[in-house]
């Protein structure tokens, strides 16, 4: 009797082993084709065969791509990141403030409006931001990207920060008021230093969502100059289309600072992603 | 006591003008590029417009008369749907059962935790192209485990059959670690106790996950299934930078339907038109499902 047990445990942990062991091989295959690919030349790439490891360390795709364009996509991708991210949270914060901690007759219908724009599909938008900006004239420029990157994001970052203004217990704030302490004042001086483990969370969070866009940038902007990372992507495709590992490269090119800034933030950013899953 | 009302009054009145200050700046972007917007869309689908010049012409309802008889749209829909159903069948038992692995060796699996994380980190376009020439029929990765295997060349892309299916797969690649993380997230908001007390009483594992654990996610679980539904219905990025739509209309969905007929078409009246009945089409999709989803736990 012990001994089937023991041996039902042996064979389901066998069994968990095995599709832990399939789980990296799908996760895996593919991140392996792309960095393996970088490193052969085009031929190699279509006579060796995929499995074929390199035949040496050949750099001269990273050497290409580095000192082609990517360098002003990258600048790109970095301003719209900056100034998005800036004005999102801290509007984000700003508008969680009234909402977590105020009475007013009008809280609860704003707070349901903005909940509800986490599930308009942005696309619906996309046509009509187009015309937008050609109509006003920011059509083609990275200006373009920001309005909209903030929009989209701004949803579930009130949402976020309201949920966590209201875990900051009330007395640090009535006990300011009794000081007079106005009420901007204590946005500013007790708030927002108190909600900074929150920002930082959406901040990483939020990123990747903007980094990663595609299709407003695609739509918006035009000229090679004035696109961002993803649209490299893009491009160098249009330029190498049979250069397989060309393309592999800027792929790991243009997912590196994302890979990094997981590797210093990987909490933050899972704890992140946690958040925004339970928004429903 | 009057001095009372009349402080409370003058406090309100604060509180509504300092409310008002913190939330216009938000309520105004919301405004200008989420409100205007699909306002806007149904306002241009009235018209024939190629979008570019001035040659706007009001022709009322038949850009969704036209939508209505569109087998193109319709074969769109059926595909966002097609996706949508294989998302959620694919992706939520195998999130879970990852996400419950996980669990399960806690700190020890950090390491799996994170490298199984990694797709989450790719645009939907690298996650696009990688996959493009990982499945491309001579130096592709199927083709060439196909031929170690004594099979031929596959081409998944490039046939009608298998076009949609093999993106909904690379979808499900994309979007598993997300719902890992989400069960995660599920299984630590479940009370720690928990656990332990069944075991007490004597569960296996098994019966601990099917009869406590998978009851107490509910609400979680209803949402991951919300959350993927709307998701799966505004797919774009993948499926133009993989197929654009192609074979033929064989992976078409509502979003690379506008795009085309806005950007390549230059049919902007009929883009929008489009745009709007998608909108359409996801709020009613997601009102009636939560309505289902919430409605039956109540009973």
């Amino acid at each position: 009797m012990r001994e089937e047990s023991k041996a039902k445990k042996i064979a389901g942990k066998i069994i968990v082993a095995a599709l832990v062991l399939l789980w990296c091989v799908i996760a895996f295959l593919p991140f392996f084709f792309m960095v393996m690919g970088t490193f052969k030349e085009q031929f190699e790439m279509l006579m060796g065969g995929v499995f074929k490891m390199p035949q040496q360390l050949y750099l001269d795709n990273y050497i290409e791509v580095f000192q082609g364009n990517i360098w002003n996509y990258l600048k790109n991708s970095v301003v719209v990141l900056v100034i998005s991210l800036t004005v999102l949270l801290f509007v984000s914060a700003c508008a969680a403030y009234p909402l977590s901690r105020f009475k007013f007759r009008m809280n609860k219908p704003i707070y349901s409006l903005i909940v509800a724009c986490m599930s308009v599909p942005i696309h619906v938008t996309l046509l009509p931001i187009f015309l937008m900006m050609v109509k006003i004239h920011l059509y083609d420029s990275i200006w373009a990207l920001i309005g909209p990157y903030i929009a989209f994001n701004l949803p579930i970052s009130v949402f976020i920060l309201v949920t966590f203004m209201q875990g900051i217990p009330k007395e640090l704030e009535e006990a300011a008021e009794i000081d007079g302490c106005g009420k901007y004042r204590i946005f500013w001086s007790i708030m927002f230093p108190l909600v900074k483990p929150g920002l930082a969370t959406l901040a990483i969070y939020n990123s990747v969502n903007m980094w990663n866009e595609f299709s407003f940038a695609l739509t918006l902007t035009q000229r090679a100059e004035n696109r961002t990372l993803p649209l490299a992507i893009w491009e160098y495709q249009g330029q190498y289309a049979m250069n397989v590992p060309m393309i592999m490269t800027v792929l790991v090119v243009s997912v590196l600072p994302m890979i990094i800034a997981f590797i210093f933030g990987q909490d933050k950013l899972i704890k992140g992603m946690m958040a925004g899953a339970v928004k429903g | 006591m009057q001095t009372t009302s009349l402080l409370a009054r003058k406090r309100e009145r604060e509180v509504r003008k300092v409310s008002a200050v913190f939330l216009i700046p938000a309520l105004l972007i919301i405004a200008v590029f989420i409100i205007y917007p699909i306002v806007d869309s149904f306002r241009t689908s009235l018209f024939d417009w190629n979008g570019i010049t001035a040659g706007k012409k009001f022709i009322a309802m038949n850009n969704w008369k036209e939508l209505i008889s569109d087998d193109t749209f319709w074969k769109a829909f059926r595909n966002n749907i097609i996706v949508m159903v294989l998302s959620i069948v694919i992706q939520m038992p195998i999130g879970m059962a990852i996400a419950t692995f996980l669990d399960r060796v806690g700190k020890k699996g950090t390491i799996f935790k994170v490298l199984w994380f990694l797709p989450m980190l790719m645009s939907s376009v690298a996650i696009g192209y990688l996959f493009k020439y990982a499945l491309d029929t001579n130096t592709g990765l199927v083709s060439t485990i196909s031929r170690m295997l004594g099979g031929k060349n596959i081409d998944l892309l490039g046939n009608p059959k298998t076009a949609l299916l093999t993106i909904t797969v690379v979808i499900c690649w994309q979007f598993i670690p997300f719902y890992m993380v989400y069960f995660m997230a599920a299984y630590s908001s479940l009370p720690a106790d928990v656990y332990e007390a069944a075991i007490i009483d004597g569960a296996t594992r098994g019966q601990y996950f099917w009869r406590v654990a998978l009851p107490m996610m509910k609400p979680s679980i209803k949402s991951a299934i919300i959350l993927s539904m709307v998701g799966s219905l505004k797919y774009f990025d993948l499926i133009y930078v993989m197929t654009g739509g192609g074979p033929g209309d064989a992976s078409e969905l509502m979003a690379t339907y506008m795009y085309s007929n806005a950007f390549e078409s230059y049919r902007m009246g009929y883009a929008s038109a489009i745009a709007s009945g998608m909108f359409i089409v996801i709020t009613v999709i997601s009102l009636v499902t939560m309505k289902l989803i919430n409605g039956k736990e109540e009973v």
